[in-house]
């Protein structure tokens, strides 16, 4: 990847990346890679995962208990470990989603007073 | 720790399936197969970090850091044995001394008495200013029997209260004739002390009525020594003194009488209907009411003052009120601080003295670290270019230090057990609570505590000083004698300097202790030779001998009978020797040709009784006049002899006194005064020779009116070249025996034993402050040594260009050593302020000196700064010999 590439991603704000695998395991269980990848995939290769803060944010939210672990076979039918959402994932993510919108919405109306709001 | 590999080794699964399935991304996506992987691995970024991140979210990290710095500290150290040998020897000597000291001031000073509920005890210390004489006395003025039971009777503060006093006495009927040493206790004692009997019972009020039936009780040793521990001891009897006493208890294992080792403990019963005010002869004891302070304790006493003087006389005609000039004043105090008595100053002193040897040892310790790190710039640049944070390196480099603090206190506690033992052995006898010193968990942990500080403290300076991102720069010197900045130079410098102001501190302290030592030598004490003085105490009870003149016919036999044993050239005795330490008696003295006032009583002489040829044969001169004859002593002459200082204080010179009359009541008859005698330091050394008056062994009228009286208790005085020898006892023995079979000989001593044990406390401090002195001298010396030998290495290249510009190797030798006195005279400079503020808490232990002793504080600046420059010489020859080809080449 070369700088300019570089360029128009954009780093994880601290935290978001524990959501963005809750997300992500909704649609069903997955391996570290398969993750990274659906993460920058979705996002059209703006979010880069920092691929060192993965594998430790896995095993926070396993010590959570948001996502569990199990074995299972990769594409190319290695064995490998997925990571499957949890009930209490599943609630987290919900919360933590609107925590984001909320917190979303009010960066917005900071940034561009103007065009939100009943002016 | 089974389950964290596992998850280690799966982790590591996962980062290899990770990359691979990148790679093969990268290699749909069209890139070759090394550039895929290249990419992929590159993408990952720092695998050792990403595990370790995942293993923190497991674990508690710093602990399995620490554990990994502890494993790397140790693989470090044990690579450089030789460092690690100096720096765990340094500190194990730091930490013993401090540890060994600590379990000394721990014992005597921190832990509580060994009694139950032990700050509730306290000792009734009164002074009485207006009694004059009576203020010098080290146990301010003792209580009298009556004091005693108004305290006793009328006290609001107190718990129990009562009086002791310790004595010996002759044990005869268990094998040889033995001397004892006795406790006698009034009712409320041991009720104050509260440590109940090992068997049978205390004392009771039954066993302190006066003609009633006689008991005693047993310290723990005697009932062992004597009885093989036997319970049935109890209810027997045994002859104390010649008169039959009941075994009523044994005191348990390990109790002492406040500081005393005892072996009989017998009950005062005093005949209430026959005593007077005076008498002040016992110490009072008392346990406060729970919440009682001390300051009212002394209001209450100062209040019972006054109920005592209305309730007791001295005899008809005698004004009890007379009392009220001598301003009794309570000045009670806590058991323990009666115990440990002047001796705290001593052990602070020591304390903070071998507290400054570890902040040197620390110093030099934080030098020597300092030189490793320099030395191990390029692993730390290589560890901090893999990743490894500032602060983790920092810490590696604390827990490397720590480590080598724990490890020098480990082999501190032995050589702290080594220590106490030694100071067991060989410490001074009149050090209280000498035997409760042991190592103790309070003392472990100090010592646990002093080496995690210090490993703290010498470690942090390099590790502050490492501390700043010096990376590349050291990772591309690699091999090159890079100039060292100033700036950590600076730090050296600073630590040597305190080093050398701190060595400088101690080494004046045991100087001025050296100058007192050798002042204490120069005194003259009274009598001559003490090495070839044999002393011995020797008892006649009345129940064995009742007539005094018989007594005193026997103690004038024993003195022939050792005269007549070869070797000796004479023999006498005395009420006691100089400096035996045992209570003394005092006299108000009234001389015939003054007058004095109807009420005022002339001040308090100390008064002793020496028998025909004492100042002969204990080597006191004669001033003025002769000494006592035996006819004399016979013949109940009314003569007396006088120190010095009292008659020129009386009559301004010592041959006025000769003549002159005296009494201790102007009712009494005169006693002439036949000579005057050379003073003598009864005291002590260190004390002023007090003014003493000296009767006769015999005599009548010596404690008011009344026949002849002799003193039952002597000091035997032996001048021998054979004094001390066991031979020599032996026959000894056998000549006090033949005079009367029945009479043990206790406290068997040369003089020279009596005076070392008078200067032990001075001693001590010396050889304490002696051995601090020279390991702080050591210490520094390795220290500047080190340094300039450092400074010499790192400029090895810039020498090299002097030379081979053309300096003479005089000049190289004179930069080198005018940089270590530099160091030297600064460190110097510094330590002459500081000792001038510290040696002035140690007045009170000096004699014969100032604490700004002037010759002292020059000799020790010419001593420290020639040993130091001792110490710079060596490198500094090393660096004129420097070949400035070879140290051009290593460029």
């Amino acid at each position: 990847m070369s700088t300019k590439e570089h360029a128009k991603r954009i780093e994880l704000l601290q935290g978001t990346l524990d959501l963005l695998i809750l997300r992500t395991l909704v649609l069903g269980p997955a391996h570290g890679h398969a993750i990274a990848k659906a993460i920058e995939f979705r996002s059209d290769d703006v979010l880069q995962v920092e691929q060192g803060s993965l594998y430790p944010a896995l095993h926070r939210l396993i010590k959570r208990k948001w996502i569990s672990v199990e074995g299972g076979a990769s594409e190319n039918n290695r064995r490998a470990k997925f990571y499957r959402l949890t009930a209490l994932g599943r609630k987290q993510l919900v919360l933590e989603t609107s925590k984001w919108d909320k917190l979303a919405r009010a960066i917005g109306r900071i940034l561009r007073p103007t065009e939100e709001g009943p002016s | 720790m089974k389950r964290r590999e596992r998850m280690l080794q799966d982790l590591e699964q996962e980062i290899r399936d990770h990359i691979e399935m990148a790679t093969q991304d990268n290699m749909d996506r069209g890139m070759s197969p090394e550039e895929a992987r290249y990419a992929a691995v590159r993408k990952f970024g720092n695998v050792t970090r990403v595990k370790e991140d995942s293993r923190e979210v497991w674990s508690v990290v710093c602990l399995e850091q620490l554990l990994q710095d502890i494993r790397f500290a140790l693989r470090m150290l044990s690579k450089s044995p030789g460092f690690t040998a100096v720096a765990m020897l340094t500190l194990a000597i730091g930490i013993g001394g401090n540890a060994a000291v600590f379990s000394v001031v721990n014992s005597v000073l921190l832990k509580p008495l060994n009694y139950p509920r032990s700050e509730e005890l306290v000792s009734l210390h009164q002074i009485a200013p207006g009694a004059a004489g009576l203020a010098d006395f080290e146990n301010g003025l003792l209580l009298s029997p009556s004091m005693y039971f108004t305290y006793a009777e009328q006290n609001r503060t107190f718990q129990s209260l009562g009086v002791w006093s310790t004595d010996t006495a002759n044990v005869t009927g268990l094998g040889d004739p033995e001397q004892v040493r006795t406790v006698a206790v009034s009712d409320g004692v041991l009720q104050a002390l509260g440590t109940p009997p090992g068997i049978g019972r205390w004392f009771s009020a039954g066993d302190q009525i006066p003609r009633g039936p006689e008991r005693v009780m047993l310290s723990y040793g005697y009932w062992q020594r004597r009885f093989g521990g036997d319970q049935a001891a109890i209810g027997r009897n045994i002859l104390i003194d010649s008169r039959p006493r009941e075994i009523v208890g044994v005191m348990p294992k390990g109790f002492r009488f406040i500081d005393s080792d005892f072996d009989v403990m017998v009950p005062m019963a005093f005949d209430r209907g026959h005593l007077i005010l005076a008498g002040f002869g016992f110490h009072g004891i008392a346990r406060l009411k729970p919440g009682a302070t001390i300051p009212q304790a002394n209001a209450d006493v100062a209040r019972m003052v006054g109920i005592w003087m209305d309730s007791w006389t001295n005899g008809p005609k005698s004004n009890p009120h007379i009392y009220e000039t001598w301003k009794i004043t309570p000045m009670i105090r806590p058991l323990k601080q009666e115990v440990i008595g002047n001796v705290n100053e001593v052990l602070w002193v020591v304390m903070g003295t071998i507290g400054l040897v570890m902040f040197i040892a620390c110093a030099n310790l934080a030098n020597l670290l300092l030189v490793r790190v320099e030395s191990r710039q390029q692993e730390l640049a290589v560890r901090a270019a893999l990743g490894a944070g500032n602060g983790r390196i920092v810490r590696s480099l604390l827990t490397e230090s720590v480590m080598l603090g724990l490890m020098g206190g480990a082999l501190g506690v032995g050589l702290a057990y080594a220590g106490t033992q030694f100071l067991l052995s060989a410490g001074p006898a009149n050090l209280p609570r000498l035997s409760e010193i042991t190592l103790d968990t309070r003392t472990l942990g100090f010592t646990l505590l002093l080496s995690l500080l210090s490993g703290l403290l010498f470690g942090l300076i390099p590790a502050l000083k490492y501390a700043g991102p010096r990376t590349s720069l050291a990772l591309r010197s690699t091999g090159r004698t890079i100039g060292v900045s100033r700036e950590r130079h600076r730090a050296r410098n600073v630590l040597v300097v305190v080093q050398v102001a701190m060595a400088f501190v101690l080494i004046v302290s045991a100087g001025l202790m050296i100058r007192t030592f050798e002042s204490l030598r120069t005194v003259e004490p009274g009598f001559t030779d003490g090495k070839h003085l044999q002393l011995m105490r020797i008892s006649i009870p009345d129940s064995l001998v009742a007539e005094p003149e018989r007594v005193t016919r026997i103690q004038n036999q024993i003195v022939d009978n050792l005269s007549a044993i070869p070797g000796v050239q004479s023999a006498a005795f005395a009420s006691q020797m100089p400096m035996e330490g045992f209570d003394s008696s005092w006299d108000a003295i009234y001389a015939q040709d003054k007058v004095y006032s109807e009420d005022a009583i002339p001040p308090l002489r100390r008064f002793k009784h020496v028998s025909p040829g004492f100042y002969q044969t204990a080597g006191t001169r004669i001033i003025a006049g002769r000494e006592l004859t035996w006819a004399e002593t016979y013949g109940l002459r009314n003569v007396v002899m006088v120190s010095e200082n009292l008659a020129r204080e009386m009559w301004a010179t010592p041959s006025a006194a000769v003549g002159k009359r005296i009494t201790e009541y102007p009712s009494m008859p005169w006693r002439e005064v036949i000579g005057v005698v050379q003073d003598v330091r009864e005291i002590g050394v260190q004390e002023k020779a007090p003014e003493i008056v000296y009767w006769p062994p015999i005599m009548e009228n010596l404690f008011g009116p009344g026949p002849a009286q002799a003193i039952r208790t002597m000091t035997f005085v032996i001048r021998s070249e054979r004094a001390g020898t066991e031979n020599f006892l032996n026959e000894v023995s056998k000549a006090v025996w033949s005079a009367n079979p029945n009479l043990p000989l206790a406290s068997v001593r040369t003089m020279e034993d009596v005076y070392e044990k008078s200067v032990a406390r001075t001693s001590f401090t010396l050889v304490m402050l002696g051995i601090a002195a020279c390991m702080a001298l050591a210490l520094g010396i390795v220290g500047i040594y080190g340094v300039i030998s450092y400074m010499v290495s790192q400029r090895k290249r810039e020498i090299g260009i002097r030379l081979a510009l053309g300096a003479q190797s005089g000049d190289v030798l004179s930069m080198v050593l005018r940089e270590g006195a530099k160091l030297a005279l600064l460190g110097v400079c510094i330590g002459v302020f500081a000792a001038f503020g510290l040696a002035r808490l140690m007045t009170s232990l000096l004699f014969g000196v100032t604490a700004h002793d002037p010759l002292t504080f020059a000799s020790v600046a010419t001593l420290l700064i020639s040993v130091t420059l001792l110490a710079c010489y060596i490198p500094a020859r090393r660096s004129v010999k420097v070949d400035p080809m070879v140290a051009l080449r290593y460029e």
